[in-house]
């Protein structure tokens, strides 16, 4: 059991050492109910009803948190950061938007008249809640959080309303019209490129189709905000009204008014709203502090760090509105190290610090010059086929778009491509280049999708994040026109020995191209600018060579153990007044596990100079007794000595013993003699004579000596293990059963042998069931029956007083009846 | 027949590595894993040159399968990702695991251990031969694997699936670092199959329990439901040695893998041997 237990205790180290999970701490319970909105429409000044979720933390009053949902989603999607927030020990406030879910009311996309009002009379509730602190009557300490369509509610809210105290907003917008119709050309026209699949994909999401429903054009939207959209995806077109609309749901109308701080999360891998979203929002908000992240998830899915970022946002309002510790308010990067054993594999994050925030174009700029060969590309009639770069909502298939790539479609695509690097390069920002873009035909609409690819040194190009930045060129003609162009934001670690390429296309599937074909003339004008960043491991976590220092320590320390818990052999002396005694056993008893008492209170002596025999029925325990006079069992109680020395296991003593104990061990894919020869190299007596001719005589193996031992017949095996036991002609033999499977001359030639070996003063033990050959080879003899000791002495005593009665019949009288001698 | 006395013992000199090593590398099974091992880089490479589509394999892939062909380098490095899942384990575990058991079985561990070897000495030879035999079948299959491409796909230096190229010095480095790393971590199946060795007297049930613990292992790895649990278990970091493909060596994953392979063979050849001293020998 000691064992057992020292092995679970260096387990349970082990498992400690890993780190184990924190328990989660007690649920919150909500309570759900519907609160009264903003008004129902312009015209109807009736409040909407709003699904909302109260969660209370154990200790009130506590400052307030409210949070929206993303678009499509409701209340139940922002439960279990409720929950966690709740247990943090705020007074959470989740609800599902107008128009989605249970709540009343059509959707206007965060518009201030109807959202935003929705979202402050959510917080007029909270301020008239007596578990909610408040800094005077009506104005509750409160937070707002979301991410998304929640994100932009957020920020708006904390526009509208100063009672906020503290915002998180996550992978939103900043400008609803420049996120869904992109232009990537500095200075370029507007409306840009509409992204057509996300802006009908978010639109669907919003109609509340269900199997079954009736469907409607517009679903939940308001008429409003269905016309602009049937404007835009039918015509790609922005009229002022649409215009005005998206305007006034865009965060970047009252950035500068926001004065709580606020937690701008935007993910690397989002072609929806780009971290030039995220960093427009940042650069606006000039009266509040602001944090910026950029995490490696997004719209499109990249790596989710939904733990590090709720952590994140909890740590923000806990700062903000209960005077928590303060959240360093260093930029944090997050560097995606894809996997090298598969590309399908999403790779690990590894999170970096800069300690301001530099903006798009990094805190320096490297210039790389850039092949500049004119190149002709086709924009293909129709716009098909189209690359595919990002697969909106496709989630983790997003990564399968660097392979996608890996072919550019030909003829569509113009590549210029630098040199290879000469070290490595870590690009954090968007890079900038100039292009000058002839078109084959007058005056029409181009529309071009410029991209950073990293080429590997076998010429296989990568697009980091799948995402590529639009150009729309209005009334481009044969007259070449020159552009600046700013490729996506990324974050990505590029290897010496690779280049990159400033990749222009003319069609992409995710977005709304001209349906007329034209080639357009292409040339790179000036070397492409690079932004690169400093930034330093935020994660300070365990430096790694602390962990092989704690393995060895630890290995030290099961070593130490090991060495402590040494089979001890306490007050077991020799006895050397039984030096010249072979062997003696002093109450020895074994008993197995189940309470099996083997060997019972056996107490003998064996002569120097004889043959002795072991003589008893079947489980009489003679083999019990032997294995642990040969330290291979450990008694229960008693003790064994032989030569006087105390028997344990190893004991050196054993060296002078020669063993032969239930048939003989041998390895099969060695011959008889190497076999022979080394055991006698492994049993530490190799300085030693083994008597190797003396012994192969006995086993009378001839010429088979060298032949494998897996090719034996039972008897040779048999004698070859009897002349292993008499390798070195050791003070004591014993012997079980060695006669088994010989021939009568061989049994013959056996009895001499253990009987010229006692002459010479050596002993030998034997058992064996034939009673007539133990009378006639031995001298003395010892009979157990059932763990117990019967008889030890000299065989004449044992038969005198017994005239005319054979060993055996002896023998049978002693055992009883009943029983049988060993066959 | 002359008589005389008892010869010397020394017990230090009972069963050297060098004798224990002599007694296991003529078994069919050593031979057997060494054959395996100079086998399989010979067949994956006719494989590529002489099959159907002998373009090379993993076309399109921009990972080390996809790249097996730039040269030996980054051809052994492949060998490894194939052959440490399971071939290697498998052979670890077999070395290790039928140490005990198998000499039970062959009878001879009783005669052995009355000869007298020491029982700690017994598993000491046992052990260190184990896993001498186990890193010779790594040695041997990447010393074919990388001779075998050297002559088939040139002497290219190591290309990193995560872009960029390495000197060959640095090739060199790499594939040392890796080889050691997959090494180490073979300690875990070797372990596991060590102990079970002791507690069993059958080879084949102490190799069989700790590859099919291994097995466990990796489907419970394999389960993203557990999350962060999966670090806790020793196999997750099977495939850390990627790390040293980058430009950067990322040590943090292969030094807790290594450390947690460490450990757990500490661990777990700690509560063979005590576990052994105190066993009695039935077989």
């Amino acid at each position: 059991m000691r064992v057992i237990a020292g092995g679970v205790a260096c387990l349970a180290l082990m498992i400690g050492w890993a780190g184990v999970p924190q328990p989660a701490l007690a649920d919150v319970q909500p309570v759900s109910m519907m609160l009264d909105g903003g008004p129902i429409s312009a015209t109807d000044p009736a409040p909407v009803q709003i699904d909302a979720d109260v969660y209370i933390p154990e200790a009130t009053p506590a400052p307030a948190i409210l949070l929206a949902h993303g678009f499509g989603g409701s209340k139940e999607g922002t439960a279990e950061e409720a929950q966690t927030l709740a247990e943090a020990g705020f007074v959470v406030l989740a609800y599902t938007a107008r128009g989605f879910g249970e709540s009343t009311g059509s959707i206007s996309m965060n518009s201030p008249d109807f959202e935003v009002a929705d979202a402050s009379a959510l917080v007029d509730y909270l301020g008239s809640l007596a578990s909610v602190s408040i800094e005077s009557p009506g104005d509750p300490i409160v937070g707002v959080g979301g991410g998304s369509y929640g994100g932009a509610l957020a920020l708006l809210l904390a526009g509208y309303d100063e009672r906020i105290d503290a915002v998180v907003a996550d992978i939103t917008w900043n400008d609803l019209e420049t996120s869904l119709f992109a232009q990537s050309a500095l200075d370029g026209v507007q409306p840009g490129v509409l992204k057509s699949l996300w802006t009908s994909l978010f639109f669907s999401s919003g109609l509340g189709l269900t199997p079954g429903a009736p469907v409607s054009e517009c679903g939940r939207f308001t008429e409003q905000w269905c016309n602009a959209y049937v404007e835009a995806v039918t015509r790609g077109q922005v009229t002022p009204e649409s215009a005005a609309l998206m305007a006034a749901s865009s965060p970047r109308s009252i950035t500068d008014r926001i004065t709580a701080p606020v937690l701008l999360t935007a993910g690397q891998s989002d072609s929806l709203f780009p971290l030039a979203q995220a960093n427009a929002n940042a650069e606006q908000i000039v009266n509040a502090p602001v944090k910026v992240v950029w995490h490696a998830g997004g719209h499109d899915g990249g790596i989710a760090e939904t733990d590090r970022l709720r952590a994140l946002s909890l740590a923000w309002f806990d700062q903000h509105l209960s005077s928590g510790p303060a959240v360093g308010d260093d930029f944090e990067i997050s560097l995606v190290e894809a996997s090298a054993l598969s590309d399908r594999d999403p790779g690990t994050v590894e999170v970096l610090s800069a300690p301001t925030y530099p903006g798009l174009f990094g805190d320096a700029t490297t210039e790389m010059a850039v092949a500049a060969p004119t190149q002709q590309v086709l924009a293909p009639a129709g716009g098909a086929p189209a690359a595919i770069t990002s697969l909106p909502g496709a989630g983790g298939l997003a990564s399968l778009a660097g392979d996608l790539l890996a072919v550019p479609l030909p003829g569509q695509t113009a590549g210029f491509f630098t040199e290879p690097l000469e070290q490595s390069m870590r690009i954090v920002g968007s890079s900038r280049a100039r292009i000058t873009v002839s078109s084959d035909r007058s005056m029409d609409d181009a529309v071009l999708f410029a991209s950073l690819r990293v080429v590997g040194a076998n010429g296989r190009q990568s697009l980091p994040q799948g995402l590529v930045a639009p150009i729309r060129i209005r009334d481009l003609g044969t007259e070449p026109v020159t552009l600046d162009v700013i490729l996506p934001a990324v974050v990505t670690e590029v290897a010496a020995g690779d280049r990159l390429a400033l990749v222009i296309a003319t069609t992409d599937q995710g977005f709304r191209m001209p349906l007329g074909p034209a080639v357009y003339t292409i040339a790179a004008e000036g070397p492409v600018l690079l932004p690169t960043l400093e930034g330093s491991t935020a994660t300070a976590g365990t430096p790694p060579w602390a962990w092989p220092i704690g393995a060895v320590v630890i290995v030290a320390l099961v070593w130490l153990i090991v060495a402590l818990l040494r089979p001890r052999d306490p007050g077991r002396d020799a006895r050397p007044d039984l030096s010249q005694v072979p062997l003696a056993t002093q109450d020895l008893a074994k008993e197995f596990k189940g309470g099996f008492r083997a060997v019972d209170g056996v107490t003998f002596q064996v002569p120097p100079g004889i043959v002795l025999g072991l003589l008893g029925p079947n489980g009489a325990g003679k083999t019990t007794t032997m294995r642990m006079a040969m330290g291979l069992i450990r008694p229960t109680s008693g003790d064994t000595w032989i030569f006087g020395e105390h028997v344990r296991p190893g004991a050196p003593v054993l060296a002078r013993v020669g063993s032969f104990i239930e048939g003989p061990g041998f390895l099969p894919h060695l011959t008889g003699r190497q076999n022979l020869d080394l055991f006698w190299r492994a049993s530490g007596r190799a300085q030693g004579d083994p008597h190797l001719d003396e012994v192969l005589e006995i086993s009378g193996l001839g010429s088979a000596i060298d032949r494998r031992v897996r090719t034996y017949s039972q008897g040779m095996r048999q004698r070859l293990g009897i002349a292993q036991a008499m390798l070195g002609l050791p003070d004591l033999l014993v012997l079980d059963e060695p006669t088994n499977g010989l021939d009568p001359p061989q049994i013959r030639e056996m009895r001499q042998v253990m009987h010229d070996y006692a002459a010479s003063g050596k002993t030998v033990i034997v058992s064996s069931h034939l009673l007539s050959e133990v009378e006639q080879t031995c001298s003395h003899v010892v009979v157990m029956n059932h763990g117990h000791l019967i008889y030890s002495g000299t065989v004449v005593d044992l038969l005198a007083g017994r005239s005319g009665l054979s060993l055996e019949a002896v023998f049978l009288e002693l055992v009883g009846d009943g029983h049988r001698v060993d066959q | 027949m002359s008589m005389t006395t008892s010869s010397p013992y020394v017990a230090r000199d009972t069963l050297t590595v060098r004798v224990e090593l002599i007694r296991q590398l003529r078994r069919r099974r050593t031979l057997v894993a060494f054959g395996l091992a100079v086998a399989l880089p010979l067949i994956v490479v006719a494989a590529v040159k002489l099959g159907p589509q002998s373009r090379g394999f993993g076309d399109g892939d921009l990972d080390l399968v996809g790249l097996a062909t730039a040269g030996p380098w980054n051809f052994t490095l492949t060998m490894l990702l194939f052959s440490s899942g399971f071939l290697l384990t498998i052979i670890a575990a077999m070395f290790l695991g039928d140490t005990v058991a198998s000499e039970a079985s062959w009878s001879t561990l009783r005669y052995l251990l009355a000869a007298p070897v020491p029982r700690r000495r017994f598993l000491r030879a046992k052990m260190i031969v184990g896993l001498l035999l186990t890193a010779m079948t790594l040695v041997i299959l990447v010393a074919v694997a990388f001779l075998i491409a050297l002559l088939v796909f040139g002497s290219a230096p190591l290309t990193s699936p995560l872009g960029g190229a390495f000197d060959v010095s640095t090739s060199w480095q790499r594939l040392g670092i890796v080889t050691a790393y997959i090494g180490i971590q073979l300690l875990i199946p070797g372990g596991i199959a060590f102990l079970m060795s002791v507690l069993t007297d059958v080879p084949l049930g102490a190799v069989g329990a700790a590859v099919v613990i291994v097995i466990v292992l990796n489907i419970l790895d394999a389960i993203d439901a557990l999350g962060d649990l999966r670090r806790l278990l020793p196999t997750d970091y099977g495939n850390a040695w990627s790390g040293a493909l980058g430009q950067q060596i990322a040590w943090d994953d292969m030094a807790i893998g290594a450390s947690y392979a460490l450990v757990t063979f500490a661990v777990l050849a700690g509560v063979a041997i005590l576990r052994f001293d105190r066993k009695d020998i039935l077989s």
